[in-house]
């Protein structure tokens, strides 16, 4: 007697259980897939593969780093400097502006729904637009250089940390502004002694993290002149330089990696203080 | 003998010196770390050349540049007037003041606008498929071979490091002006950011089918296949989706350096102060982003619900 199983039989007996996926199925994945070709054929796909010769050329160059004593590493040390000092500058700008935005914006602080809406809209349009626009934007108005560069991350983080900071003072225990009003305070008083204790924490590691993220994000905003690392890349991206691009991008991930590891250590370390 | 007083108590006192011991530790941290991120904040700002005396004395121009943003010189008019007035609201193209006079190039940008969220829709899908395809080499628990995971893991960690508007403007060179590099340059950095949570999802997946189809003689892709791609497969197209609306965004600004879609267009037009235009476009940019957020939302909730 074999050990096998008789497929046939089994299939007449479940057929639910081989059922394929019906015509409406296959048309849908059809469809899906033809309109992803249309996309490719659209955008002139093919042209990555007869253009992946040039790519192996760029990609030849960058890793020949035979000049090394000759590139500016002066410059370009102090532009990833300026691109972190940028990062923290605008973050902590948008805290300042966030953290009074964040209790206006919040239903327990101000309970009127039409105000709310109001703050709630603010929030969505600075974090709307992306921090490159912001930053065109802002070059065009001030000029060249890093302060375009600190404005546009302030903008689109205030939004961004305002939005997060209401949500936390929405989601406090309200056991403690009710005792702390059970005792005769104010509003100064409930905000200071009832709400700020518990938001407080969340609100410092929400700003560590903006920091990290904001120095990821502030590496390209030199690319349209708002200053830092990315206008050094922008210049050797221009000149074919790349022996030196390739040197700035690991310049970069070095720099971002640190970063991040640093401020996983703070945030862990003051939740650890918290709890 | 008068009662005794709590505050003679020694264990009280010892309450109070302990207390108070704490309690100006917990001062001397606070005051020192609002000093270091002081002293930091001094020490950024001499950096980037930074004062609030200079964004003080640039306010103005900004205030200048955004009035410019949202008002008009129509010919024969000899200062500007507001983009907008209610009275010629609903006139027609070339009556200034009216919704068609401002966006008399709809049409420009809404060929545009349709190119980016193609755009997006393409890398989305090229991203999602090739970290679909990578996401099982890079799980530890499918893979006795650890070289392989290391490298695909390697792999992947520096496509999403990388940022993607620099990958656009290194691939301007081979590919040409145009959407083709930021399309590749997206979905590059889709694939690194999607294998990572892809990987994540097949590390939470159950082993037992996977176990039972090596037991009836399954390969190692038979075991994929119908052992781990149908538990996945809901969570995969939640961070597909959720990838599409990232990767929307993205694709309105890698045009700045050349690479398709409306960021292009919005570059040429700050470059050239046509101001009414810019105010323009950032308009639409923001509202196709909520709308494709609401979309996409709606889509998840819906649709990935029932099949999970």
């Amino acid at each position: 007697m074999s050990g096998g199983l008789d497929i046939a039989a089994e299939r007449a007996r479940h057929p639910e259980a081989f059922r394929g996926k019906g015509w409406l199925g296959w048309l849908l994945f059809a469809g899906v897939f033809g309109y992803l070709f249309y996309l490719m054929w659209l955008f002139d796909f093919g042209r990555v593969f007869t253009s992946l010769a040039n790519v192996w050329v760029i990609v030849g160059l960058m890793l020949d780093w035979s000049g090394i004593a000759d590139w500016d590493h002066a410059e370009l040390w102090r532009s990833m400097l300026e691109t972190v000092a940028m990062a923290y500058l605008g973050t902590m700008l948008a805290v300042v502006l966030a953290v009074p935005l964040g209790f206006l914006g919040a239903s327990n602080v101000i309970p009127q729904r039409v105000f709310r809406f109001f703050t709630r809209r603010l929030f969505d349009g600075l974090r709307g637009l992306d921090q490159l626009i912001w930053a065109l934007v802002f070059v065009r108005a001030m000029g060249l250089g890093p302060i375009a560069g600190i404005l546009a991350i302030a903008v689109v983080e205030t939004g961004v940390l305002a939005k997060l900071f209401a949500e936390a003072v929405e989601n406090i225990d309200r056991g403690q502004v009710e005792g702390i009003t059970a005792v005769g305070a104010g509003l100064a008083g409930r905000l200071r002694f009832a709400m700020l204790p518990q938001v407080l924490p969340v609100m410092i590691s929400q700003a560590l993290y903006s920091i990290e993220s904001n120095a990821r994000e502030a590496t390209i905003l030199g690319l349209v002149g708002a200053g830092g690392i990315g206008l050094r890349l922008s210049e050797r991206i221009q000149i074919n330089a790349w022996d030196q691009v390739a040197y700035v991008i690991v310049l970069i991930l070095i720099s971002v990696a640190l970063i991040d590891t640093t401020s996983r250590y703070l945030r862990l370390r003051l939740i650890g203080a918290v709890n | 003998m008068t009662a005794a007083s709590p505050t003679d108590d020694p264990s009280w006192r010892l309450f109070q010196q302990r207390f108070g011991a704490l309690r100006r530790a917990r001062q001397i941290e606070t005051g020192l770390t609002v000093a270091a991120v002081v002293v930091l904040f001094v020490f950024a700002s001499i950096w980037t050349d930074f004062s609030p005396e200079k964004i003080l004395r640039g306010a103005p121009r900004i205030g200048e540049y955004f009035g410019k943003l949202l008002s008009i010189e129509p010919k024969g008019v000899a200062a500007p007037i507001p983009v907008l007035a209610l009275p010629h609201l609903f006139g027609g193209v070339k009556e200034p003041q009216s919704l068609a006079y401002w966006f008399y190039r709809f049409n420009v940008y809404a060929a545009l606008l349709w190119q980016t969220i193609e755009m997006a829709i393409l890398a989305t899908a090229l991203g999602s498929g090739a970290a679909f395809a990578l996401s099982f080499p890079a799980t530890g628990r499918f893979v006795g071979n650890r070289a392989v995971v290391f490298v695909t893991r390697r792999l992947l960690e520096l496509m999403r490091t990388i940022p993607q508007v620099v990958l656009a403007f290194i691939l301007v060179w081979p590919f040409g002006i145009g959407p083709l590099a930021g399309i590749v340059a997206i979905a590059v950095h889709s694939t690194g950011a999607l294998g990572k949570l892809f990987c994540e999802l097949n590390e939470n997946a159950d082993t037992r089918p996977v176990e039972g189809i090596r037991s009836v003689g399954g390969s190692w892709l038979a075991q994929m296949r119908y052992g781990v791609v149908p538990q996945v497969t809901p969570g995969f197209l939640s961070y597909a989706l959720l990838r599409f609306e990232v990767n929307v965004r993205s694709s309105t600004i890698i045009g700045f350096v050349g690479a398709g879609g409306i960021g292009q267009e919005l570059k040429r037009v700050i470059g050239f102060n046509i101001y009414e235009e810019v105010s323009a476009i950032c308009i639409l940019i923001l509202l196709i982003v909520v709308v494709i957020d609401l979309l996409s939302e709606r889509i998840r909730h819906h649709f990935i619900g029932a099949l999970a």
